[in-house]
């Protein structure tokens, strides 16, 4: 047996390694970006779904501020937890709007009733054709958008209290 | 004071482990005698790791919050057989029984061993404790399972709902004993190539535990398959998810040691190549381990992330690995080659066999490692998928089953006989299948078409070693290997079947419509909700009609409140022909519920060829038991006639 394939066990190991430890090192970042972060928001005329409640056009959120625009439905679970979230949000002043999916008004209005309301506006999306725009694949999701109406940041599924300083940095970034 | 007294039980287990080594180098620059103390030094460390581990069993059927383990993993109102498997559902505690499983494998070993040298045997122990010397420091340094919480929390944080199943009880613990199991072939080819005592003598020694570790290993992945398949709800049996990879790697190694060792067993040939893949089965186990304990790689198994825990297994891996391979660079060229032989030969085909399991083992690895390495380099993520492991590694594989028929029929050292004429009945059964499926089916694709024609040509090929001669005189080896070959063909059968027949659905439905899938008309009765011990539940109620058949299947939608968690219950009824699968999802604003079903004909023979696979290598293991025993059992009854004479 050569010298060379000798050692070359050895050699191989000693890359892989090398790559691992450099893997290591280096900070990751878990979220999986979506292509749309950086372009404006697809523009987009919502009705309001809840008497009272102002509807939700792609013009609303380019108004010079800051918006966390959330992807949402009544009929969606993990959105009761996620609701308190954004009070605690709304509390620190974020502005919060909401894309309803395929709701009834009398359903989301008890929703809303039961887990509070964070929202500014609220838009129905009764054929989920915003959603699909947007690239979300189901609900919840969050976008945040900056004042010129471009997408910074997709939080896929629902903000938790953890993941509150993420949101609110983006949100610091899109000033 | 039970969890001290098991941190104590690993600072002394870490202490004599540290003792073996220094042994151990003693032994082999002096040539001291140190084997007695050696033996009972690892029985004794192996006794200390087992007692620990029992202190952690015992806080965690305790629920002792005031243990963080116990706080971060478990919940009073956890039925008890989860409250003992949490103590090995999270890192802590399945290194704490990774170790555990080292210590007393090494244990064993001093027991055990009586076919090596003293020499060998005393250096292989050494080797074997400063393998568990890395893992205490790793324990010991940077995931103590015994560190205390004060003031002790009122009650736990739950476990993971996914992993709150009976799979769980058994299926790492399964996995673990398999990987670890590779140690022994580890430290013995450590301690062999030290010595320069690689010769059959040593296979013999080495062939239970490797035996017995693949055992463990195929059982423990068929377990997993098929607790991914339920569980998870997706319907599928394999996902080249990077975890079952970890666990598929060990494996393809040890098929080759398994073979390549009988010829050092029979032959004493393949000696630096048996070394140094029974180096490559025990890498690839820390590998797996490494891949899973870190984080490193994003997969189903959602484990905790932690660098630093991920830098220190690494740091193990280069050590030991990077040792073992240093050894056999320079000692690779000192061990005298065995016997030789021709072309055609029983070794030629191990070889190839060899060769085969071992581009396949380069395959999975490359695909699994892949991602990271593209992302270190262009910071772009993407994930192998399925397509490349199938498209890459299913040829192969049915290569491999192709020869599989063969191999066996050839004799050592050279063939004289052409060994073709005795394949002809099988490869007529393959082609008949293959004429049914074409006639049958001629929109099969070409995969599952292949791996019917493979699978009814080896089922049949795979019996020959039995013909011909009295099957009860055949011994127990042969009878394994005979039914080992079989399971591969029953479980291409199964997986070709799964490929080529499944009928799948996948709707929104109203109570009262009828769907149809495969063979089944299928009602959506009702919804309802319901609560379990720990969780709430949607459960719906489906009948299911097929001729004169009427069945009631409730999959569920499970919601966990501790830690908060969703899982999908599917539910499944079993037919001699095949799996009805049924997962209910979401309802949507219609007041439609989300139904996904699948009819699945013999799917189940994958599992049932796993099955049969283990239970061929559990027949070979009890053979190279049985026949030491029934000699030893013959010469004593002789012994005794002769004193009574």
């Amino acid at each position: 047996m050569s010298r060379a394939v000798r050692f070359a066990p050895l050699a191989l190991l000693l890359a892989i390694i090398a790559a691992l430890v450099w893997r290591l090192a280096t900070p990751t970042d878990t979220n999986v970006h979506s292509t749309l972060e950086g372009k404006p928001v697809p523009a987009f005329d919502l009705p309001a779904i809840i008497p009272g409640k102002p509807a939700l056009s792609s013009a609303h959120l380019a108004t010079g501020q800051p918006h966390l625009v959330n992807v949402f439905a009544s009929w969606c679970v993990p959105c009761i937890t996620e609701v308190k979230v954004l009070q605690a949000l709304k509390q620190r002043g974020v502005h919060v709007d909401g894309i309803a999916v395929r709701d009834r008004t009398a359903d989301l209005a008890d929703f809303l009733a039961r887990n509070g309301d964070p929202y500014e506006r609220i838009g129905s999306d009764a054929q989920s054709q915003v959603q699909i725009s947007l690239g979300s694949s189901g609900v919840p999701e969050s976008f945040v958008v900056d004042g010129k109406g471009v997408i910074r940041y997709q939080q896929i599924g629902p903000i938790e209290a953890s993941d509150i300083p993420t949101i609110l940095s983006q949100l610091g970034r899109a000033r | 004071m039970i969890a001290e007294t098991g941190l104590a039980a690993l600072w002394l287990a870490a202490g004599l482990a540290g003792l073996q080594f220094v042994l151990m180098i003693a032994s082999l620059r002096s040539g001291a005698e140190v084997r007695g103390a050696m033996r009972s030094i690892a029985i004794v460390q192996g006794a200390l790791t087992l007692l620990a581990f029992a202190m952690l069993l015992l806080v965690f059927a305790r629920s002792d919050m005031s243990v963080a383990l116990v706080f971060e993993n478990s919940n009073s109102a956890k039925p008890f057989i989860y409250k003992l498997a949490g103590t090995w559902g999270n890192h802590e505690g399945s290194m704490l029984m990774w170790v555990t499983i080292l210590a007393v494998a090494g244990a064993f070993v001093a027991i055990l061993a009586h076919r090596t040298s003293e020499r060998t045997l005393t250096a292989a122990l050494g080797a074997q404790a400063v393998l568990a010397l890395g893992f205490y420091a790793f324990l010991l340094f940077a995931s103590n399972p015994f560190a205390r919480l004060w003031p002790a929390p009122e009650d736990g944080r739950g476990l993971n709902p996914l992993l709150q199943d009976p799979g769980l009880a058994f299926h790492p613990p399964t996995l673990y004993l398999g990987y670890v199991g590779l140690s022994v072939a580890f430290s013995f080819a450590v301690g062999a190539l030290l010595t320069g005592e690689v010769d059959s003598r040593l296979a013999r020694a080495m062939r239970p535990w490797v035996l017995g570790a693949w055992i463990l290993l195929t059982l423990g992945i068929t377990a997993g398959s098929y607790w991914a398949y339920y569980e998870l709800g997706w319907g599928g049996y394999w996902f080249w998810d990077p975890v079952e990879n970890a666990s598929l790697m060990p494996w393809l190694a040890a098929t080759a040691l398994l073979h390549s060792i009988n010829v050092l067993a029979a032959r004493g040939a393949l000696k630096a190549w048996t070394m140094m893949l029974a180096v490559i089965a025990f890498s690839m186990s820390m590998v797996g381990t490494f891949l899973v304990r870190s984080g490193i790689l994003t997969s189903v198994h959602a484990f905790a992330i932690d660098p630093q825990r991920g830098t220190f297994l690494l740091a193990l891996l280069a050590i030991y690995v990077g040792a073992a391979f240093t050894l056999f660079a320079l000692r690779a060229p000192s061990l005298k080659e065995g016997a030789p032989f021709e072309l055609v030969s029983r070794e030629s085909g191990l070889v190839i066999n060899n060769l085969i399991l071992s581009v396949i083992l380069g395959v999975v690895f490359v695909g699994t490692l892949y991602p990271l390495f593209v992302e270190a380099l262009s910071g772009e993520k993407l994930s192998v998928g399925a397509p490349y492991f199938d498209a890459v590694a299913g040829p192969l594989a049915l290569l491999l089953a192709v020869l599989v028929g063969a191999g066996p029929l050839i004799a050592w050292r050279r063939e004289r006989r052409p060994v073709f004429k005795q394949l002809a009945i099988p490869a007529l059964l393959g082609a008949t299948a293959l004429a049914i499926t074409i006639i049958l089916w001629p929109e099969m694709r070409i995969l599952p078409r292949l791996g019917f024609l493979i699978a009814a040509y080896l089922a049949a090929a795979s019996i020959l070693p039995l013909v011909g001669r009295n099957p009860l005189r055949a011994p127990l080896a042969t009878w394994g290997m005979v039914v080992a070959h079989f399971g591969i063909a029953v479980a291409l059968v199964g997986m070709a079947a799964n490929a080529a027949f499944t009928s799948e659905r996948l709707v929104v439905d109203k109570p009262g419509e009828i769907l149809s899938v495969g063979p089944w008309a299928v009602t959506l009765a009702s919804v309802t909700p319901t609560a379990g011990k720990n969780y709430t539940a949607i459960e719906a109620e489906l009948r299911a009609a097929r001729g004169n058949d009427l069945i009631t299947l409730s999959p569920e939608t499970r919601y966990y409140s501790d830690p908060p968690t969703e899982t999908n219950e599917s539910a499944i009824r079993t037919f001699w022909n095949g799996q009805l699968y049924t997962v209910v999802g979401k309802q949507d604003v219609s007041g439609a519920w989300q139904l996904r079903l699948w009819w699945k004909p013999f799917v189940t023979l994958i599992w049932a060829g796993g099955a049969l696979i283990a239970i061929g290598g559990a027949l070979a293991l009890l053979g190279r038991f049985w026949r030491p025993l029934r000699r030893r059992m013959i010469s004593a009854r002789e012994r005794r006639s002769r004193r009574y004479a």
